[in-house]
């Protein structure tokens, strides 16, 4: 009976005039195209130059600005409020001014200082581009000059600044490459996206086509029903891993660190925690525009407040208890430890068991909800 | 004239009698936006350092103290072998170790003292901004080490002002963002049904032979939506204003205009994709999962469209939340003059026409 069921959920899958094309579809864009999207890399800053010294110096620092392949210098203007007036228009993201006598005043060790002004709209942006602009400037060749011929005398004492070295090192992505910590997050999306909305379409589709009425008088038990419903999206869902696994290695060779059996574990689990929720959504719902807003809206929450794109870390207290109510969150965790780190599975079994609790949840609460009689 | 009236009355009627759907659609943009308004942050804030100090001396203490003191870090764990640091890092919680080299104050002078900083890379900008904000603490530190020394050197060091958002906060960035990304989505997916569900029950026979004309029949489906949908932009307006803190440094004429424009660029779209497609489940297919990553990804919404390869800088510019989102992060956040907004309200006055244009040569007025 069951093995009926679920060849009879395979037709209508692949018979319906939509679902295999974006089958095709969907999985080639999330995995060949937005991960060149998905790049939070700060580059290419337009930097506008106020140049109000007009000495050797100031002139050196510009060229040196220029000659930065992480700045954009997108123009010069005299004054800095015409400089604000270029920012306000979008037509630059800084504005690097330069006050009047500052080669005069340096040569003298007086403190006259350049002005960094960003556009901080973009928080990240805005505070990574001054930032580097700043290291920049200071540890510019161009300055040590100026201050060791400044210091005069006393640089003969400067043997005797007391300093320390600052070096930095970033672990598991000494790149910072986005491809690294995107890839993985967009395997999640994919297998959410299908194996959560079409159970949600699913039942209530039946529902509006009136071809629950058969099943409904027919000797088909809850369970069955739902665990024909999950069968299916459960193969569907490994297909669609194999698939991104496939791809990341072969088009950006992004491998794992940890074990390939450890993820296809997880994703198992993880795919009946999202098919069971969609069918959830689906007995609720009595149109399809209905399960499809209400799926929207959960998937959207599952998407932005699980770590995907943003960190859970830096959320306020009260976000961060919705987030532990995610089962994204905990996927997306795993993936990016097995994927970057290589932590195995004994490092994971918290994650491991709310995701199982979560599936049993999802899936008996599917069984309940379901209603033989109208 | 009348029989137009009649048809802006009957959809109007379609969606008040939906009452379920009704409170789904006006609750959830706001929902989601005081969610995400509050969630989506980039903000670095009490990011957990762990610290190797084999010297454990005065110094040394206060380094560690002035990063504890800051709002961006807790130091956390003091391990005692650098063979734990790989560890740490496994166990998820610590994103910077800070490592101080032997006999650190000893060596000050010889210029032998460093302090190694190795951050957990795997999300890079938060990396980058930690070991910014962590490497701009030590060189005060060493700023006023020098100075007690009595050496005086002339600063080169830039002031470095922060424009139109001087405490950094995240939602200056992404209401505007969310607020694009929301009612695009509701927009398309609202009208992406309307004409399929008449398909799909029959009723579109009814229409097909009333006198009304294609045109009509499309406009009189946009109307009753456009008006629902500006209700649920004054309740995003006020939800992003009064709750979430996001000023409106702008015109805000010039804010209620692009915001209607770019409501019913959506609209159409939606009517556009329910001329297209002959179901409501492939309507709904194609408004809900078709757009969602699109308006996600290519909006600028969490990634800058200025970071993209050119390829897909010329494929967002299709995606109408684009311009929408570009558009009000200068009214709303930076104040820009109405004149700046010009390119994108022209973009989007575009779009609509196309739309509106294609979903009428899709329009079948012969019976199949």
């Amino acid at each position: 009976m069951l093995s009926f069921l679920i060849e009879k959920e395979f037709k209508q899958m692949f018979r319906n005039p939509i679902i295999p094309k974006m089958l095709v579809a969907l999985p080639l864009m999330a995995m060949l195209v937005f991960p060149w999207a998905a790049n939070q890399e700060v580059k290419n800053v337009r930097v506008d130059i106020v140049d109000n010294d007009h000495s050797s110096l100031s002139e050196k620092i510009s060229a040196e600005i220029a000659a930065s392949a992480f700045f954009n210098v997108s123009g010069t203007s005299g004054t800095y409020t015409e400089a604000l007036d270029k920012v306000d228009s979008d037509d630059a993201d800084m504005i690097f001014n330069i006050p009047q006598d500052f080669e005069k005043c340096l040569v003298n060790g007086e403190a006259a200082p350049m002005v960094v002004a960003t556009n901080a709209v973009n928080g990240t942006k805005g505070t990574l581009g001054a930032s580097y602009l700043v290291s920049m400037i200071s540890g510019s060749s161009v300055f040590n000059e100026y201050s060791e011929k400044a210091a005069g005398a006393a640089a003969a004492a400067a043997v005797n600044i007391p300093s320390f070295s600052v070096t930095t090192q970033y672990r598991f992505n000494p790149s910072l490459d986005y491809k690294v910590f995107m890839v993985p997050a967009l395997i999640v999306l994919l297998l959410t996206l299908v194996c959560g909305f079409l159970p949600a379409l699913n039942i209530v589709g039946e529902k509006e086509a009136g071809t629950i009425e058969q099943i409904n008088v027919s000797p088909v038990g809850k369970f069955q029903f739902i665990l024909a419903k999950l069968i299916p999206l459960w193969i569907l869902g490994f297909v669609i891993m194999a698939f991104g696994l496939v791809v990341a290695r072969l088009v950006y060779g992004i491998v794992p660190e940890g074990s390939l059996e450890t993820l296809l574990l997880f994703s198992s689990v993880y795919v009946l925690v999202v098919s069971g929720f969609g069918l959830i959504v689906s007995n609720y719902a009595s149109t399809l525009q209905q399960a499809m807003f209400v799926n929207y809206f959960f998937i959207m929450i599952f998407f932005l407040m699980g770590g995907m794109f943003t960190p859970v870390a830096s959320m306020p207290g009260w976000a961060q208890v919705i987030a532990a109510l995610n089962p994204l969150k905990y996927f997306i965790e795993v993936m990016r430890l097995v994927y970057l780190k290589g932590s195995t599975f004994i490092d994971m079994v918290p994650q491991f068991l709310t995701l199982c609790g979560f599936a049993l949840v999802f899936g008996l609460c599917a069984v309940v909800t379901y209603r033989k009689s109208s | 004239m009348t029989a137009f009236g009649s048809f802006i009355k009957k959809e109007f009627l379609h969606i008040l009698r939906d009452k379920l759907t009704l409170l789904i659609v006006v609750g959830m943009p706001v929902a989601q936006l005081l969610l995400f308004g509050y969630a989506i942050t980039t903000e670095v804030r009490n990011a957990e350092i762990a610290v190797y100090d084999p010297v454990n001396d005065a110094l040394t203490k206060r380094i560690i103290e002035r990063l504890d003191a800051s709002k961006y870090f807790n130091v956390g764990e003091r391990i005692t072998s650098t063979d734990r640091i790989d560890r740490v890092f496994r166990e998820g919680r610590t994103s910077l170790v800070v490592v101080f080299s032997d006999g650190f104050s000893g060596d000050l002078l010889n210029g032998e003292a460093s302090v190694q900083l190795i951050a957990d890379g795997t999300d890079p900008n938060q990396a980058s901004m930690i070991t910014a904000y962590a490497g701009s603490i030590l060189s005060s530190v060493a700023q006023e080490l020098a100075e007690e020394s009595g050496v005086r050197r002339a600063t080169v060091t830039p002031v470095v002002r922060m424009l139109y958002n001087p405490q950094g906060k995240s939602a200056y960035n992404f209401v505007p963002g969310v607020m694009g990304m929301i009612l695009m989505m509701i927009c398309a997916m609202m009208t992406a049904i309307a004409i399929a569900k008449e398909k799909e029950t029959g009723t579109m026979e009814v229409l097909l032979t009333s006198p009304v004309k294609p045109l009509l029949i499309i406009i009189a489906k946009a109307i009753p939506y456009l008006v629902l949908s500006i209700f649920l932009l004054a309740l995003v307006l006020v939800c992003a204003v009064f709750v979430m803190g996001v000023p409106i440094a702008g015109n805000f004429l010039a804010l209620c205009g692009v915001s209607v424009l770019f409501l019913a660029c959506n609209l159409f779209l939606g009517l556009l994709i329910s001329t297209v497609v002959n179901t409501q489940m492939a309507a709904m297919i194609a408004s809900g999962m078709g757009l969602m990553l699109p308006t996600m990804l290519l909006s600028g919404l969490i990634f800058p469209i200025e970071s993209m390869p050119a390829a897909l800088q010329w494929l967002s510019t299709v995606v109408p939340a684009r311009w929408y989102i570009q558009a009000i992060r200068m009214i709303m956040i930076q104040g820009s003059p109405v004149a700046c907004i010009m390119p994108e309200v022209g973009i989007l006055s575009l779009m609509a026409i196309v739309f509106i244009a294609i979903s009428l040569g899709n329009f079948k007025t012969r019976l199949s």
